[in-house]
């Protein structure tokens, strides 16, 4: 493991971001236009909860933790197209790179992102709703950990579904996440999904990290069964997603399409 | 002479298409191997299995007396290579992009080899500037310049002046002979200019359908076809 080699793919996306309104725009733009959105509509909701529970704090939170799974994704998953984009991927992988190194690199890239869109919601949230994130606590940091894993996971494989079959694959890399959001009780607790929903929630890491994350702001004390839960199968999944790169990386090289793809 | 690169009966089917069929050559260390051939003749996925890119079918492949399946990151680290077909990202300057290269190849005081290389190249004046608002020439140069930054010994180069006028194209292969001289760089280029091919290549390994169908110094393909240059053989081959 060299960790020059990690920096360097680092730093060509600091390049790319620090120049591109574009690009930072995709970082911050739809974060907080969600949070605009979502936290007026909390608000007016707010008005008819009714019995229901920290209202605000549920959905805002929600929204918040949410966009970092997104962001994670996306951190890995963009940053790979950046370089087919840029017909770039075989002077990478001509350079002495490991594919572990350039998959570290690219967690690297994710985890700034999804700090630097943190950051942003988080104060905006704070600013215009005084809805504070901090109230979970301690908890918050096994939270977001678990959904940053997952969304390496995601991110990991769907960027080697990308590698295998090119471009035509793109569209995962903006839409995957979402298929996890259903299954993943966000808004709403799994309890209100059809059973058989439920039963593939048990199985998705997201849904224990908002059902969790609903614990805490009801009071009911650090979720520890379903922060075991979400850490156990997301260290299941990002195993089985670095392997399934691994496993693609060699049928590319096999099928003479690494060649193609960066073309 | 030392061998760099050994490649027997190297053979690469895709889905029952033979690629490369049966390949063998070596090239010796400073020397200049020009592999020519018409468009599909298995040029590009010899250069591709070479960097490891693609994995043959069946094969041998030594560089640096090293074996390319064993050793393939260790051999990296004394390669490079350009081709028309790559770019750099569009978006950062072209130094950004040299210094991030030198990096990945590990190289100290990068910033004095990448504005040697420029000046090298003719290109010191673009250094900041973005890849974005070069000329394709230009780009093509930034490219050569990156694949000459770890100072290799052994450089890959697919159609590396496609994209040069005749006058920076002339600079630039009168730049990897002097580098060749000076350093006993080897290289194997591919290009689809014969006159380019005749003045730059030591010798040549003739491809078609991926088998080699010649082998030696431009003259003497040449003389076993009864052409006058290499451009009458190409034309021959091509059109069956």
């Amino acid at each position: 493991m060299n960790v020059h080699r990690i920096q360097a793919i680092f730093l060509r996306q600091l390049f790319l971001y620090k120049r591109s309104i574009p690009r930072l725009m995709g970082v911050l733009y739809w974060p907080v236009l969600d949070l605009v959105l979502w936290g007026f509509i909390t608000i007016y909701l707010n008005q008819y909860r009714g019995g229901l529970p920290a209202f605000v704090s549920f959905f805002l939170g929600a929204l918040i933790l949410w966009d970092l799974l997104f962001r994670a994704q996306q951190g890995i998953s963009i940053s790979f197209l950046e370089d087919i984009w840029s017909r770039n991927l075989l002077n990478v992988f001509v350079s002495p790179i490991s594919v572990s190194e350039y998959v570290i690199s690219l967690m690297f890239v994710s985890l700034i992102k999804i700090i630097l869109t943190a950051t942003v919601s988080i104060f905006l949230a704070w600013l215009f709703y005084s809805f504070n994130i901090f109230i979970i606590g301690v908890s918050l940091l096994p939270l977001v950990l678990n959904l940053l894993l997952l969304g390496w996971a995601i991110g990991i494989f769907t960027t080697a579904l990308i590698l295998r079959f090119g471009s035509q694959a793109e569209v995962l890399a903006w839409g995957v996440a979402f298929l996890f959001q259903p299954v993943s009780a966000v808004f709403y607790p799994v309890s209100v999904l059809p059973y058989p929903i439920q039963v593939i929630a048990m199985w998705v890491p997201s849904s224990h990290v908002f059902e969790g994350m609903r614990t805490v702001v009801s009071g009911g004390g650090f979720p520890v069964k379903e922060l075991t839960w979400a850490l156990s199968l997301n260290l299941f999944y990002l195993l089985f997603a670095t392997l399934f790169f691994f496993k693609m990386f060699k049928a590319v090289r096999v099928k003479g399409l690494l060649g193609k793809i960066g073309e | 002479m030392e061998t760099i690169v050994s490649v027997k009966n190297l053979k690469k089917a895709f889905n029952g298409f033979m690629a490369v069929d049966d390949v063998s050559f070596e090239i010796g260390k400073g020397e200049i191997l020009g592999l020519l051939g018409p468009n599909g003749a298995g040029k590009t996925t010899i250069i591709h299995i070479l960097l490891g890119l693609t994995i043959p079918t069946s094969g041998e492949i030594r560089i640096f007396d090293m074996e390319l399946s064993k050793k393939r990151r260790e051999i990296l680290n004394y390669l490079n290579f350009s081709s028309s077909y790559v770019s750099m990202p569009l978006s950062l300057t072209v130094r950004e992009n040299l210094r991030i290269f030198a990096m990945l190849y590990g190289i100290k005081n990068s910033k004095d080899k990448i504005d040697e290389l420029l000046k090298d190249f003719e290109i010191t004046d673009l250094g900041d500037k973005l890849v974005r608002k070069l000329s394709s020439g230009q780009v093509t140069r930034v490219c050569l310049a990156k694949a000459l930054l770890n100072e290799p010994k052994l450089l890959l180069l697919d159609e590396p002046t496609a994209s040069l006028d005749p006058d920076i194209a002339d600079k630039t292969r009168r730049l990897l002979k002097r580098f060749r001289d000076e350093r006993g760089l080897t290289i194997l280029y591919t290009s689809h200019n014969m006159r380019e091919m005749e003045e730059m290549s030591d010798r040549i390994v003739f491809l078609d359908k991926g088998k080699v169908i010649a082998a030696g110094t431009p003259d003497d393909v040449v003389k076993e076809f009864k052409k006058e240059n290499l451009e009458e053989v190409f034309i021959e081959v091509a059109r069956g």
